[in-house]
């Protein structure tokens, strides 16, 4: 019996030392090297500070920004700690919660008159989903529009520009960027009076 | 679900079936001894463990082999977690593991299920993660390729006393099939977006000037083993669904295929290497009758939408600017039909991540997942573990059809007599002892953590226990299973639907190896055509559908029933 378990010990050791240590290690140099910006988590950078990454969501209030989708991380969008509601379809703390808010996005958004996309009502995956669907901020347009005083033809042509189709054409559904397009919204008619 | 789903989900399949003659081929090369590129390292490895290239065991020898192996790998992670505290790497300052925890975790990740008690960013640093984790996600899944390799070699050798040596298949698995990808498939994921660092935690100042903590980490690189070893444990919390695990429908492709690739290339190595490839399509073929079934229940069920909602003025429905459907607990980008098509490819083969939250899934598209798993996972399968379980049900099969015809029944060429009759029948009892057994028992004892009301809280604890003793490692995740009580059973599931099924499988091997082949007479059932796959896949529905049904019925059955009725819980 001995000696199999001193050969085990010492395929454990190499396999760690192999797959533990070498592996990942390789590979992160390798990926800081060759693709330094997503190696570090694609983050996005303005004025020296970083204000988010690319890929995680953040929290938006304000009706002068698109808002992204209901998040279950932590008090709402922690990046440090995903999470989803885990609810049940028959759960009835999700139904309340689901028509609350209904009932918030129609007093938002009082000029949209239809059923309010679904993805904007029900928590993400991860809490940290960075993206809408293209109805969902079609939903918000004019909202948007109303607080940054332009015409909504004008924010949504900015939408427009900023949806995108499907990866590779087939692959996945169209989605929205909500920071990224928040980001653009901010560059072409800045928020007055509300930068403190 | 709209056209543009389904040829998602064809193409899925075309890809795979087109890869598996290539990656069976290869590992035939493999586990022959062909390959010897990286021949110095594997003559100091095995310099190193005592051993060498041609000294074969008989089965009980690699059976023991193996035990010792898991066994020492099983306490090193143990002991990692519960001094990461100590040990470098650890820019986020996690303290240590408790002892329940960092007993399941090990067991859970030595077992290649990855059922993870803990929020990985809450939790592990990065060290654990590496030199812990990421090392069971190598090795267990090399366990299970050595396993099937093993079962294949019973079948090809004749008179034959040994079946290998399990020091050079697992080194061969290692150095040969898993790193090369891994290395290759890491860094296309980081080209696409996934983060590979060691730097500590990143504080953002979002566009509203609050503060918001990213956590980091080396992701790309245990993304990749993660799914090609069917390990299925995540870095994050939320594990694939988060978006520096899987930022687009792109890395989501080569996770799929990662997962099911090895898998299906197996069916193709038995072919080669029996020395009739219609053997393994026939076995696949099986498999991919099994998995288009759960597929098209799960997208149906879920892209309906859940009829409470409808009733709020939520818009669910199918447009070109909306997938729609049930969309809580899924993310954007990845909508119903990958959603859907993911919690099918994650349960069929048991790796266990997930792109989706399975606890918000609608009822009966949180049945299949379920189902998937309850017949043991036999639809590709974990790496190797699919193959040597589906391996079981063909000789479940061809027992009944030499029942059926009275003969004594034989597969590609050997007789299946008593012993082996024996042994494929304990495999069989492993899922009812672990599902229904243990679940009960943790019914009884510890109900407090199902956190769901109404029939929903029972589909909780069975998913754990499910998923646990088929070595899956998804979960219903609203239950809350990190408890002394929980961590213990699931832990004892996982290390039964594991081992019991490991050592009959190494015996049967070796059984099946001592016999000389028969030639095939007249009155051999052949076992390549769609007579024998259609029986195959009766065998596995009977033998699983009977003894899950009454439970799966009082569950998910009857949430289904009452959310169509509008009751709420």
């Amino acid at each position: 019996m001995w000696t199999y378990l001193r050969s085990a010990l010492v395929l454990v050791v190499v396999m760690t030392a192999l797959t533990g240590l070498a592996y990942p290690l390789a590979v992160t140099g390798l990926a800081e090297m060759i693709f330094p910006w997503t190696a570090r988590g694609s983050l996005i950078e303005e004025d020296g500070r970083v204000v988010g990454s690319a890929l995680i969501g953040q929290k938006f209030d304000n009706p002068g920004y698109f808002h992204g989708r209901p998040s279950a991380a932590g008090e709402g969008y922690d990046a440090a700690s995903s999470g989803g509601s885990n609810l049940a379809p028959s759960s009835r703390k999700l139904v309340d919660d689901v028509a609350a808010r209904v009932t918030a996005e129609r007093q938002a958004n009082p000029d949209e008159k239809g059923g309010v996309p679904v993805d904007l009502v029900t928590s993400s995956a991860s809490g940290l989903d960075p993206h809408v669907t293209p109805a969902a901020a079609a939903y918000q347009v004019k909202r948007v529009a109303a607080a940054r005083h332009v015409q909504a033809e004008e924010v949504r042509q900015l939408l427009a520009r900023h949806t995108e189709g499907r990866d590779l054409g087939v692959l996945g559904e169209s989605r929205v960027n909500v920071l990224k397009l928040n980001l653009a919204l901010d560059a072409h008619w800045p928020l007055r009076g509300q930068g403190d | 679900m709209d056209a543009n789903g389904i040829l998602q989900i064809l193409l899925y399949v075309a890809l795979i079936v087109a890869l598996t003659p290539l990656a069976g081929g290869y590992m035939a090369r493999l586990y022959e001894g062909k390959l010897t590129w990286l021949a110095w390292i594997e003559r100091l490895v095995y310099r190193l463990c005592g051993t060498s290239a041609d000294r074969e065991q008989h089965w009980t020898g690699y059976a023991l082999s193996l035990l010792a192996f898991n066994l020492v790998g099983a306490l090193a992670l143990y002991g990692l977690q519960r001094l990461q505290g100590w040990l470098p790497m650890n820019p986020a300052g996690m303290a240590a593991v408790p002892a329940d925890l960092a007993f399941n975790t090990a067991v859970s990740f030595t077992t290649n299920t990855n059922w993870q008690a803990y929020g990985g960013e809450t939790t592990m640093s990065y060290l654990t993660q590496m030199a812990g984790l990421s090392v069971q996600n190598f090795v267990s899944a090399a366990t299970g390729m050595v396993v099937a390799v093993v079962l294949i070699r019973g079948f090809a050798r004749q008179s034959a006393r040994s079946v290998g040596n399990f020091t050079v298949d697992l080194t061969r698995t290692v150095l040969y099939l898993l790193l090369p990808i891994c290395v290759v498939g890491a860094l296309a994921l980081v080209w696409l977006g996934v983060p590979q660092n060691l730097s500590p935690y990143i504080e953002a100042t979002t566009l509203e000037g609050a503060k918001q903590v990213i956590a980091q980490g080396p992701v790309a690189s245990q993304m990749m083993i993660k799914h090609l070893g069917t390990n299925g444990g995540g870095f994050f919390n939320v594990n694939a669904a988060h978006p520096y695990e899987n930022p687009n429908a792109v890395t989501n492709l080569i996770h799929m295929v990662a997962i099911f690739v090895l898998g299906a290339g197996l069916t193709n190595t038995f072919g080669r290497m029996v020395g009739d490839t219609r053997q393994g399509w026939a076995i696949l073929a099986a498999m991919g009758l099994l998995f288009l079934a759960g597929i098209g229940i799960t997208a149906w069920a879920d892209a309906a939408g859940n009829p409470a909602l409808a009733a709020l003025g939520v818009d669910q429905a199918l447009s070109p600017w909306q997938a729609g459907g049930n969309m809580e607990g899924k993310e954007v980008r990845f909508g119903i039909a990958l959603s859907a098509l993911f919690a099918t490819i994650t349960t069929a083969a048991s790796c266990g991540a997930v792109i989706a939250m399975h606890d918000s899934l609608m009822p009966l598209a949180g049945l299949a997942p379920m189902v998937n798993m309850m017949l043991g996972e036999v639809v590709v399968g974990g790496v190797g573990a699919g193959f040597y379980g589906m391996l079981i049900f063909v000789i479940l099969s061809v027992f009944i059809a030499g029942l059926m015809v009275g003969r004594t029944p034989e597969y590609v060429g050997k007789k299946i007599e008593a012993r082996e009759m024996k042994l494929a029948v304990i495999v069989i009892l492993v899922f009812p002892i672990g599902i229904l057994g243990l679940g009960a028992l943790a019914l009884l004892t510890g109900p407090e953590a199902i956190t769901a009301p109404g029939p929903h809280g029972l589909s909780q604890l069975l998913y754990a226990y499910t998923s646990a003793t088929a070595n899956n490692g998804s979960a219903f995740a609203g239950f809350g299973a990190n408890t002394v009580l929980h961590n213990t059973l699931l832990g004892l599931a996982m290390l039964l639907g594991r081992f019991m099924v490991i050592v009959p499988t190494l015996a049967i091997a070796g059984a099946v190896a001592a016999k000389k082949a028969v030639p095939p007479s007249s009155g051999t059932l052949p076992t390549h055509g769609w007579l024998f796959v259609g029986l195959l896949v009766s065998v596995v529905l009977v033998v699983g559908g009977l003894t899950f049904f009454p439970v799966i019925a009082l569950g998910p059955v009857v949430e289904h029933l009452s959310l169509a009725s509008g009751t709420l819980f």
